[in-house]
């Protein structure tokens, strides 16, 4: 069995970038790029690129290509799902993407994939840890009119179909649906794996195919976004921490539970 | 006259808590723009249900019984609220941030055509425009984000669980009931639900613990939980954890707190090797008090407690567990 998936992914700024470090110019509404902070691929991307690759090990066979929308992509980092071992990769750069919402990212990740042929599965990560939105693969699923399936923890794949465990806050979910599909994945289907040397070698030698947005026939009003960004801020945290020191450590122990009493939160 | 309409869910045969939160959102939004406020109910409706629905603030309430509707299959409720949405024309629809509700809005808002908003912790209207504006969190919670919608409607808004309370049960209010007969095609459903598997947890659930203790990669390994659950025990409360510790297999991914995990505001938050990133204090934010016992004097999470211990937990927690076991037996 031969099977054919699509990995969404998306490049974002490190998540793990220290709050201190972290900021925002409220005149522009974006958030500040932090010198010496390369960015990443976002990781439940790296999920699905994971889950891709169990995928087509298990079927034996097959394909994983990797898509993604962006304005400036830096190629050592977008080049991680190729050395994680995906075939191809896609690259949809376009200075017209800066600022481009969820709609605008459905419509770019539709056209590009209609482009590129037939497939039996996308694999998309659940959100991105830059906007949060979670709900472009779900956009997807819409615009392409294929069932889609959420926050999977376990994907089995059958002749025909796929089976799919959805994580529930009380247990899981077991859906089924025919291919092709859309799944999104977050942590809990499993760490992403290293890039070996060897798959880090044979990542240099592949090129990824770099389209515009004319490439795709897109037009600027396919653009327009759906909802205006009117305010970006750092929250205030109105919280004063009342630091207990006692002796010792263990002294400090004693005294914070008094505290919490004294306090009547306990 | 147009409407704000919500999705109230319906879980195990009672109304779900979120329900009462949205209407509340509903009717915030209905004061500032003049409108009323609708609910859809989806599935085994009882007279109890509407009427729960009503009190709580619901100016009319559309149900549906559909088959396809009984189980929280997303696709048979997207087809079902578009039915509504094309009926009513609302201005704006709000679903949950619960599994089912963060999936049918957005999906309902794509194959509309317009905006969406997932995860809002406020909304607003303004009353000369007309326009809507949702408050929510982005960049792992690092910043807030204000969005307007432009001027295509419905505007689809996911309020995050526990952003805003429940109005107080009116049982006076009077609603108007309107049963629809739904037509669900066959093609609509894409989705087979084949079977729920429940993973109960032992004692307190999580989202329901007045008091939790969480744990983080500071701990250092699985073994140290023992003694958070002793804590959490002497309380009646439920044991959390970071993302971290989750996905070092330490604890299964039930007890993640935090923006991919679960959302908590437990009375109190006691946190023992947690740094505090946005990340986490994204799912327990509005805890009421915030505890924190750590190293590193540096951590964010001092920055969101309001009392905390900065020193080797393994020092701290004993002596800690110890007084409150007096304190709570004396």
């Amino acid at each position: 069995m031969s099977i054919n998936i699509i990995v969404c992914a998306k490049q974002v700024m490190d998540p793990e970038t220290p709050s201190s470090a972290f900021s925002v110019d409220s005149d522009i509404k974006q958030v500040t790029p932090v010198q010496g902070i390369p960015p990443v691929v976002n990781g439940f991307c790296e999920n699905a690129v994971e889950a891709a690759l169990q995928i087509r090990e298990a079927a034996g066979g097959g394909t994983v290509t990797v898509l993604s929308v962006g304005n400036e992509f830096v190629m050592d980092v977008m080049k991680k799902p190729l050395s994680m071992g995906a075939d191809s990769m896609i690259l949809i750069q376009d200075q017209l993407c800066e600022n481009l919402d969820a709609l605008g990212t459905v419509n770019v990740l539709s056209a590009a994939i209609t482009r590129a042929g037939e497939f039996d599965l996308i694999l998309c990560g659940q959100q991105a840890s830059d906007w949060d939105n979670a709900h472009v693969p779900l956009g997807l699923s819409e615009t392409l009119g294929i069932p889609c399936l959420t926050e999977a923890k376990n994907i089995e794949i059958g002749d025909d179909s796929v089976t799919v465990n959805s994580s529930r806050t009380d247990g899981y979910e077991v859906f089924e649906a025919n291919l092709p599909a859309l799944i999104t994945v977050n942590n809990e289907i499993g760490e992403p794996r290293y890039p070996t040397l060897r798959g880090i070698m044979q990542a240099s030698r592949k090129t990824p195919e770099i389209l515009s947005l004319s490439d795709l026939g897109l037009s600027e009003d396919q653009m327009a976004p759906a909802m205006a960004l009117s305010d970006l801020y750092i929250p205030v945290s109105e919280a004063q921490c009342e630091i207990i020191e006692g002796e010792d450590d263990a002294d400090s122990g004693r005294l914070l539970a008094l505290k919490l009493r004294e306090a009547k939160i306990i | 006259m147009s409407e704000i309409l919500v999705l109230a869910e319906i879980e195990n045969g009672t109304l779900h808590s979120t329900a009462g939160e949205l209407l509340a959102a509903a009717r915030k939004l209905a004061a500032e723009l003049n409108l009323d406020v609708s609910a859809a109910l989806f599935g085994e409706i009882t007279e109890d249900i509407t009427g729960e629905v009503v009190a709580l603030g619901a100016d009319n309430v559309y149900t549906a019984s559909h088959p396809k509707l009984a189980s929280n299959v997303a696709d048979a409720h997207v087809a079902a609220l578009e039915q509504i949405c094309q009926q009513a024309s609302p201005t704006a629809v709000l679903t949950a941030k619960t599994p089912l509700g963060r999936v049918v809005g957005p999906r309902l808002a794509y194959r509309m055509g317009v905006g969406v908003a997932q995860d809002c912790m406020n909304v607003t209207g303004e009353k000369i425009s007309g326009k809507i504006t949702v408050t929510r969190p982005v960049y792992g919670g690092n910043a807030m984000a204000a969005f307007t919608f432009t001027d295509k409607n419905p505007q689809f808004i996911v309020v995050r669980v526990k952003a805003f309370e429940a109005l107080e049960r009116d049982d006076s209010r009077v609603g108007r009931i309107v049963e629809l007969d739904m037509d669900i095609a066959d093609d609509q459903i894409k989705v087979k639900l084949i079977e729920t598997v429940k993973e109960e947890s032992e004692g307190v659930k999580l989202e329901d613990a007045s008091v939790i203790v969480s744990g983080g990669r500071g701990l250092g390994g699985p073994e140290p939980f023992s003694q958070l659950e002793e804590l959490a025990k002497m309380f009646n409360g439920a044991v959390g954890a970071s993302r971290a510790v989750c996905d070092a297999g330490w604890l299964d991914h039930s007890y993640q707190v935090g923006l991919t995990g679960k959302t908590v505001s437990p009375d109190l938050y006691i946190t023992v090797g947690i740094s505090g990133a946005s990340q986490h204090m994204a799912g327990c934010s509005s805890s009421k008090s915030i505890v924190a016992i750590n190293k590193d004097s540096e951590a964010n999470i001092f920055k969101e407690a309001s009392f905390g211990v900065v020193g080797d937990w393994e020092k701290v927690l004993p002596s800690f567990t110890a007084t409150v076991q007096e304190l709570l037996s004396s």
